[in-house]
């Protein structure tokens, strides 16, 4: 009963947060590209 | 991890090259963040076959109560945002140091992002348990609030100031606003409204399957918010790069421009 709500609930949530992760990594990978070796600090 | 090219995609450096260093590889992982996203990985997908499969309905809430295994480690993923952000606006106000003002600003977008999934689902389960989707109660409310100031919040970082006047304006408005993370906190025991109220305590009744899926979830949650700080952090950190760089070549090609032969100026 209400599984309709839960399905939601969890699709939109967690598809968020699937969204939201996506987009940060995706976002730092094009920024190392244009960042040489010697500024990578706090990258290890 | 060493910065090592280690990476499938890293690119490779010229073998004829001596000098040449190293490349880094082009993404923000690491050891850290492969450990870290692993362990969140496991947490979630347990979470998930306890919470939706394993673990029964509960009595009144019928299957609406499995939405708490999501909205209650969502808040728990949004107070700890906004906590780090304090942390890190009041150590910038301190030490000045560009670390802690980036750290307050990476966790304060991903609390944001929790805190968006606490009031969807939050909705989602009002719905089928008090036939609303929304009302106006003090612990809604507020959390409301809570989602609106920590927007300016963001907002505030993204305004075109110089970069130490919008780091310390961001560092008092992350302190200010952490008040309201107290009043969310709260606001269950301050004010009468529709929202239950604690759930977890030293006085829990609830099943035994019900509350290892909520702890499931709360691990889940925090090792999943752990692991965006970290790749979000690096992500503030590279763009910071990137922006000096822009800054520093365009300073170059305006010194070239005034002066073409290179040597300077000579009195």
């Amino acid at each position: 009963m209400y599984w309709e709500y839960v399905i939601v609930g969890y699709v939109v949530v967690l598809g968020g947060l699937g969204l939201y992760s996506a987009a940060i990594l995706r976002q730092g990978r094009n920024l190392s590209r244009r960042v040489p070796p010697e500024k990578r600090r706090f990258l290890d | 991890m060493t910065t090592t090219n280690s990476s499938p995609t890293a690119p490779k450096p010229s073998d004829d090259d001596p000098l040449a260093k190293p490349l880094a590889p082009a993404h923000t992982g690491s050891a850290l963040t492969f450990r870290l996203g692993l362990a969140a990985a496991i947490f979630m997908g347990a979470m998930l076959v306890f919470g939706l499969v394993i673990s029964g309905p509960e009595i009144n809430q019928r299957d609406s109560a499995r939405l708490l295994y999501i909205h209650l480690p969502s808040v728990a993923a949004t107070y700890l945002g906004f906590l780090v952000t304090l942390v890190g606006s009041v150590i910038y106000l301190r030490t000045k140091s560009l670390f802690w003002d980036m750290l307050a600003g990476a966790s304060a977008e991903i609390g944001v992002v929790f805190c968006a999934g606490l009031l969807f689902s939050g909705a989602v389960w009002g719905k089928p348990t008090w036939g609303v989707y929304w009302q106006w109660d003090p612990r809604l409310t507020s959390t409301a609030v809570m989602f609106v100031m920590y927007l300016g919040y963001l907002a505030l970082r993204r305004m075109d100031l110089p970069p130490d006047v919008r780091s310390r304006r961001a560092a008092i408005l992350g302190i200010a606003s952490f008040a309201n993370v107290i009043v969310v906190h709260y606001s269950v025991q301050w004010w009468r409204g529709l929202h239950q109220g604690r759930t977890l305590g030293v006085d829990t009744q609830i099943d035994g399957l019900m509350l290892f899926s909520l702890f499931l979830g709360l691990v889940a949650f925090v090792l999943t918010f752990a692991w965006l700080l970290v790749h979000r952090f690096r992500v503030a950190w590279l763009s910071h790069q990137v922006e000096e760089l822009g800054l520093a070549r365009a300073l170059a090609e305006r010194r070239a421009e005034t002066d073409p032969t290179g040597r300077g100026r000579t009195p």
